[in-house]
């Protein structure tokens, strides 16, 4: 109370006789306008669409993209066209009943046929599907277990120690070691391979991870959600994750052909897929066997082309996109 | 200076002790197999105990282990069951450590030189001629499988060239194409990392600054630039070599060059378990060394870098 009258006392009240007085009839009331109050501080800045915007203006990656898009739709439709071969059938002369070896391209075999008959057009797109189905799960693992491991050992001060330790070790093995030991000791299969895959892949995601937690925990809205008592699990994946996904995803384009090309060097090596398997490695394999032979080169040519587009397709799709999603690409 | 260097050389020696360790009990979880010499079919069963038992691989794990290091010690890694049979281990690789280390060191020193070169002509002029092609390339290495441009390289050039197609200790000709191959991945990583500081360091004030002050254009890439651009790139080396390694397992095998490379393959496609592990633990021996040394050269390299700081952020 003793304020309020302190107050009175400094600021007099405003009267008839003092200098600069207006009446109240000269003001207008101004009338109210709520589409006014939406003009300042507000942008039509959409994060997804300055980024798709970004990446459209990426011509060659577009030209990537589509390419891709056509080979992935291609490899799913491809064996309910009519006419298809099955990968793993040998072709036999009907007339003489041999079998059909090394033909050349040609109309009734569009890339010939391998070195025991089998049609190679058949076995290059079943080969494609088995290579994109280890190389997008491996992606998927290697981002799920980065992440989730990642978070932890960012986020849980205990840990972090004996974490780093341990990925310290780790890392001075080279993965290709590590990866040619394990498929050395388990039997050649589709499990195998991506197995061994997903067991190195994810370092370096959760290492990435565990960096950008480290920087951005403390800052002050973390730190705000923790004062009002927001789950960790809520705050790593509400605040933390978001602040990541654009490097995350380019992580994950470019792991596809590094999946495909670590298959296509265990088959090479025979610690990968056994040959029932049609794959991109496999395929290889086969042609570098026969690629002595000067007329039998297209057989190591058609599957070296369709793994080059692939995992140039990819490689140049993950990066453009990661320029993309970098908001400082944004600014038009 | 010095207690960095103790410092990091102990932890290596922390984890090479683990890595030993974890390569060994791994081998042990193998299908015996591998000690048999491809004649388990014709075995009797009072055969393979033996042999087992002989090898010692009967004994608890814990004292495997210790007998293990022991042998180690000695420079012992066993005798090759079916490569070839009989023969130390470490006689197999006595012979074949010169031609990797060669080939090893050869492709280095040739990407270092190109791939540096194509890094300061690309970052010279950005969007230039020479900054397309240098992405081109550096796209093309970082995503295709290497094993498929190796083979691609291998029958265009035999095929256009006199050049010979297999490795041939005396005729020099035929190191070009097996160098070539292994340069081409460390020239593509070299000239995208000098490239990529070289940009960023051409914006910092202090180039600024001397342009202001009218140095030379080459006298700030020489003085300036290509010193910090070399920082991070010292520490980049020895991870090189370890690529040059991996890459070389496929490049041993495909000009057959009697190397380390080529004896892995080999070894795996035989199923000769000791020879696998020693060449396993000798490249995971010189992994370890490599990170080590790759610290060390960027301590050397940057004065600024604190020794004190804790270690394993890199």
């Amino acid at each position: 109370m003793a304020k309020k009258e302190r107050w009175e006392n400094v600021v007099p009240p405003v009267l008839e006789t003092t200098p600069g007085y207006i009446p109240d009839a000269l003001f207008e009331r101004a009338p109210y306008d709520p589409t006014a109050g939406e003009k300042g501080g507000y942008s039509n800045y959409s994060y997804w669409g300055s980024t798709l915007r970004a990446f459209r203006k990426n011509k060659v990656a577009m030209f990537f993209l589509w390419v891709l898009i056509a080979l992935l739709v291609f490899t799913f439709v491809q064996p309910l066209l009519p006419g298809q071969r099955d990968p793993n059938l040998i072709n036999n002369d009907p007339e003489t009943g041999y079998m059909l070896k090394n033909q050349p391209p040609s109309s009734e075999f569009w890339f010939g046929t391998n070195a025991i008959g089998q049609d190679l057009w058949a076995r290059i797109w079943s080969g494609t599907r088995t290579s994109l189905f280890i190389g997008v799960v491996v992606a998927f693992f290697e981002a799920l277990i980065g992440i989730v491991m990642g978070a932890i050992w960012g986020y849980v001060r205990k840990l972090d120690r004996l974490f780093t330790e341990i990925y310290n070790v780790i890392d001075n093995i080279p993965t290709t070691i590590i990866r040619m030991l394990f498929a050395y000791m388990m039997r050649p299969s589709l499990f195998t391979v991506t197995f061994v895959m997903c067991l190195t892949g994810w370092f370096s995601m959760a290492r990435f991870i565990r960096n950008q937690i480290v920087i951005i925990r403390d800052r002050e809205y973390n730190l705000a959600s923790r004062c009002l008592g927001t789950p960790t699990t809520k705050i790593i994946t509400k605040n933390l994750l978001p602040y990541m996904v654009s490097v995350i995803m380019l992580r994950m384009a470019l792991a596809v052909p590094g999946a495909i090309g670590t298959e296509v060097f265990l088959t090479y090596i025979g610690l990968g897929l056994p040959v029932t398997i049609p794959s991109l490695g496999n395929l290889i394999n086969e042609g570098k066997q026969v690629m002595l032979n000067g007329t039998l080169v297209y057989q190591l040519y058609y599957p070296a082309i369709i793994i080059s587009i692939i995992t140039i397709a990819f490689y140049m799709i993950g990066n453009a996109f990661s320029d993309a999603a970098d908001p400082k690409n944004h600014v038009e | 200076m010095l207690k960095y260097v103790l410092k990091r050389l102990s932890a290596a020696i922390v984890s090479m002790f683990i890595v030993i360790t974890v390569v060994f009990l791994l081998m042990r979880l193998m299908p015996v197999e591998g000690y048999f010499g491809g004649r388990a079919d014709s075995m009797t069963e009072e055969n393979k105990q033996r042999i087992l038992e002989n090898m010692g691989l009967l004994d608890p794990w814990y004292e495997q282990l210790l007998n293990f290091y022991n042998d180690l010690i000695h420079l012992d890694f066993g005798r090759s069951v079916t490569l070839q049979p009989n023969t130390p281990v470490v006689k197999i690789l006595g012979k074949k450590l010169p031609y990797s280390v060669g080939f090893g060191l050869g492709a280095i020193a040739i990407s270092l030189v190109l791939g540096c070169s194509l890094g300061v002509l690309m970052a010279r002029r950005q969007r230039g001629f020479w900054d397309k092609i240098g992405t081109g390339y550096i796209v093309f290495i970082n995503a295709v499988p290497p094993i498929v441009y190796y083979l691609m390289i291998q029958i265009s050039v035999t095929a256009a060239t006199p050049l010979p197609m297999l490795f041939n200790e005396r005729k020099p000709l035929s190191f070009v194409l097996p160098l070539i191959c292994m340069a081409l991945g460390p020239t593509a990583n070299y000239a995208m990392w000098i490239r990529r500081y070289m940009v960023d360091e051409l914006n910092r004030d202090y180039i600024k600054l001397a342009r202001a002050k009218g140095m030379p254009n080459n006298k700030i890439m020489v003085r300036h630039v290509m010193r910090n651009a070399f920082i991070p790139l010292a520490q980049y080396l020895p991870s090189t070599i370890l690529f040059t390694i991996s890459g070389s397992i496929y490049v041993e095998a495909l000009f057959s060059i009697p190397g380390m490379g080529g004896l892995l393959i080999n070894a795996i496609q035989k199923q000769d378990n000791p020879l696998v592990q020693a060449v396993v633990l000798m490249y995971a021996v010189m992994g370890v060394f490599g990170l080590l040394l790759g610290d060390i050269a960027m301590a050397i390299c940057d004065p600024r870098i604190s020794l004190s700081r804790k270690g394993g952020s890199r």
